[in-house]
């Protein structure tokens, strides 16, 4: 029988990585709400409709949920990793694992008119501006 | 392997290529993150190279240099313009030194969600073989 001691760098490794993960979330931000600073998210304006990417690669389409409510969007998942129990590793750059990020975009989104697609690990939203959030022209006289 | 440390998801910038060789291709390249993995019968590569579509892979075995290079669409992204932005978009390229007890007939590749996988299988020579005791 084979009896692992616990490796105590382990402890603090975890320990470290977490505290880095906090100063590096935008819990504090002012800009988003929400439990996590991953995915990256790139914002985009077409026309009057505001287009938000974010890069996702390896999470699968059936673990992505996203939520739109208000002028918020919420996108959320896991990411999981598979390789073979028997290989051996000789580097691993890529980081598996749950997320869950909350943005709050300047104006309100007409949630029944959202798309999203996710094609080569790139999600795509089109979030259409609400009718009520759209600028009018005022016609002079 | 399972009782590996898992590593969380977190914010990573992407690592763009500080010039080692001279490109005369326009835009950012930068470096997929990678996984390399060691079976008994094949070394396995996987890399992160998202927006890149399938035919827009292209991997070439020379003289021992596995060259990986993905292209990205784009024509996306003429109509639109930027609000606000935590990464930047490019081409992804990446060279790795094959092992020369790589069987070079045999590699394959596969790609799903932006994650690409090449499978460098072993060289006969090179498999480990159990020798029986009589």
């Amino acid at each position: 029988m084979v009896i692992r001691a616990r490796d105590p760098f382990a402890t603090l490794l975890g320990l470290q990585r977490a505290m880095d993960s906090v100063m590096g979330s935008d819990w504090f931000g002012s800009r988003t709400s929400g439990s996590g600073a991953f995915p990256l998210l790139n914002v985009l304006a077409d026309g009057d409709d505001f287009v938000v990417e974010a890069e996702l690669p390896g999470v699968k389409k059936e673990d992505l949920d996203v939520q739109v409510r208000g002028d918020t969007l919420r996108i959320q998942g896991k990411k999981t990793i598979a390789h073979d129990d028997n290989a051996s590793i000789h580097r691993r750059e890529r980081a598996a694992g749950q997320f869950d990020r909350t943005v709050t975009l300047p104006a309100e989104i007409d949630s029944a008119k959202v798309s999203a697609e996710y094609r080569d690990g790139v999600l795509t939203l089109r979030l259409p501006r609400a009718e009520s959030a759209k600028p009018r022209t005022v016609n002079i006289n | 392997m399972s009782s590996q440390v898992a590593k969380e998801v977190a914010p990573h910038e992407k690592r763009e290529l500080t010039q080692a060789e001279e490109r005369t291709e326009a835009g950012k390249f930068f470096s997929p993150y990678a996984d390399i993995h060691e079976t008994e019968r094949a070394v396995v590569v996987t890399m992160e190279m998202p927006g890149v579509a399938k035919s827009s892979i292209d991997i070439q075995l020379d003289k021992g240099v596995l060259t990986v290079k993905g292209t990205i669409d784009s024509t996306k992204y003429e109509s639109v313009r930027p609000l606000y932005t935590e990464y930047n978009v490019g081409n992804f390229v990446r060279t790795f030194t094959v092992s020369p007890q790589v069987d070079a007939a045999g590699i394959s590749a596969a790609v799903a969600d932006g994650v690409l996988t090449i499978e460098l299988p072993k060289a006969k020579e090179a498999l480990a073989r159990r020798i029986a005791v009589s």
